[in-house]
């Protein structure tokens, strides 16, 4: 792999910038691998890196049916915070932080982690209980976290309006310092020339159309490439789950929906931090670029058409203009849908499945990117050992019949 | 935008007059005393959320406030049929697959 420094963007300067390496090979699908990964997006592509470079498993290839992060990881709003209620839910999403930390130096590749906070704000008493409750929970498991009053969040945004006089007034927030964006491509490019220079295959456009099953375990994928070996398979697929669980001959507890986001014309800075409102629904921060990325819920229905409803993202720019009476004259760029596998209890499933050596790691809902390294460093562990991460194991999939459920449905700031 | 026919109002409204309220058709566990966990779990948690031919339920919320069934495809979106509640659907993938059967037959 070639190092990537100032120094060699100087020598690369030199030569016009021609002679690049290319980031990762194309390479010809071999016939048995030790385990396959499903799904080339960002926790995909982070499980295929940390089994090779924490496990040593470097014969592993990495299917995905289109080009890699091309489904979510390209159409999230790239939001990264930990400040999760339950201890399950905030120990992995922290693990998810720390990871983001130290991601760019780790991959060398910058992946624009700008820890530049996210506040969420509280527009009644019970979300100000509830905020509180929160933040406490956070500094508990040693997750930075404050409770401010409209004063300070006024101080922070000054842009926002928090007025008495809105419809819906601020009356303070949460805020997690340490939390911010990441640059989303990047974040699955560089995981992806991570992986490839260990030794994974990275084989796009190849979809799984079937799973090759005898005595109840899995021996390999079929795939509009041919079969493929695999002594393990780890599923990613997001919103497809559903349909390759299905292949396997089992149900999950996930419905699949549009997720709609969009992005303004470029401005210059505005906006330093992220907003999120739970209550008025809608979040918005500010790309490097300039454009404002903003975001809401879901569309109630099932869907698998990477697009929303238009009345959907009406109401996400209501709330955005109610907080921010400015941004009324900003013209909106592109809008578009991404498919989010949601799960009842709002928190994901890293799970062993009824079929012996496939796994499953889905049910990331809304909020899969801000965990992307420590989903797939926990995933990986789990494909490695051949059962759950101590982090994971909370996560199974047994929760949805033993009723222990980590209920994290409005009670972390989670946009649902 | 959907444009949804409620089957109570019988006209075609704007989807934003309407709530939708997931799969159709779930039989709550008739004897919830003899019912495992695994059963219990089942009807509670896991839908068929298929790729294709969906059976679900909308609320009129913003109309007459009753509850109706829609068949739809979670792809195109298309609703291809609504229906009140207590009824069947006729658009299947059951149905789907004979009537292209069917043709082939008479091709």
């Amino acid at each position: 792999m070639q190092h990537y420094s100032g120094f060699g963007l100087v020598k690369h300067g030199l030569s016009h910038h021609e002679n690049w390496q290319r980031m990762w090979r194309n390479p010809v699908p071999k016939s048995q691998y030790d385990v396959i990964v499903v799904g080339g997006g960002g926790h995909g592509l982070a499980t295929a890196y940390y089994l090779a470079k924490v496990h040593g498993i470097t014969n592993v290839a990495v299917v995905e049916k289109g080009w890699l992060g091309g489904g979510n990881t390209a159409r999230n709003t790239t939001i990264v915070r930990s400040n999760y209620l339950w201890d399950e839910a905030a120990w992995l999403y922290e693990h998810a932080m720390k990871l983001w930390e130290g991601l760019s130096q780790d991959l060398n590749y910058n992946v624009m982690f700008s820890q530049r906070g996210v506040m969420n704000l509280g527009h009644t008493l019970q979300d100000m209980r509830d905020i509180h409750r929160r933040v406490n929970a956070n500094r508990l498991n040693g997750i930075d976290g404050e409770v401010l009053d409209v004063k300070q969040v006024q101080e922070i945004v000054p842009i926002m309006d928090c007025s008495p006089n809105t419809r819906y007034p601020v009356l303070g927030a949460s805020w997690q310092p340490r939390a911010g964006v990441a640059r989303h491509d990047a974040v699955a490019w560089g995981y992806a020339r991570g992986a490839d220079a260990l030794g994974v295959d990275l084989l796009q456009q190849t979809e799984v159309t079937g799973f090759r099953i005898s005595g109840g375990k899995v021996l390999g994928v079929e795939t509009n490439r041919g079969y493929i070996g695999g002594k393990t398979i780890g599923v990613v697929t997001a919103g497809n789950s559903g349909v390759l669980a299905k292949m396997a001959g089992f149900r999950l507890p996930l419905e699949s929906h549009p997720l709609q986001a969009l992005v303004s014309e470029p401005m210059k800075p505005i906006l330093d931090t992220v907003v999120m409102s739970n209550h008025v629904h809608g979040y918005v921060s500010q790309s490097d670029k300039g454009d404002l990325v903003i975001g809401a819920g879901i569309d109630g229905y099932n869907g698998y058409g990477q697009r929303g409803s238009y009345s959907t993202i009406e109401h996400t720019l209501q709330a955005i203009v109610e907080l921010f009476p400015m941004f009324s004259r900003v013209r909106m760029n592109r809008q578009w849908g991404g498919i989010v596998d949601t799960c009842p209890d709002a928190c994901p499933i890293i799970s062993a499945t009824p079929v012996g050596g496939l796994f499953f790691n889905c049910g990331w809902g809304t909020g899969g990117f801000k965990a992307t390294p420590g989903s797939g460093h926990v995933f990986a562990a789990t494909l490695a050992e051949g059962k759950a991460h101590p982090l994971a194991a909370p996560f199974s999939i047994d929760r949805f019949i033993s009723g222990k459920l980590i209920d994290e449905h409005g009670a972390a700031g989670v946009a649902h | 935008m959907l444009h949804i026919y409620c089957p109570y109002c019988e006209e075609y409204r704007e989807e934003e007059e309407f709530r939708p309220k997931g799969e159709a058709h779930i039989a709550r566990p008739a004897e919830p005393e003899a019912t495992s966990d695994e059963a219990w779990g089942d009807y509670l948690f896991f839908r068929k959320n298929p790729r294709g031919l969906h059976h679900e339920q909308w609320y009129h919320a913003a109309g007459c406030r009753k509850f109706f069934n829609a068949t739809r495809d979670t792809v195109s979106y298309q609703i291809l049929e609504t229906y009140k509640a207590g009824q069947q659907p006729t658009v299947t993938a059951a149905a789907r697959a004979a009537q292209a059967a069917g043709k082939g037959v008479a091709k």
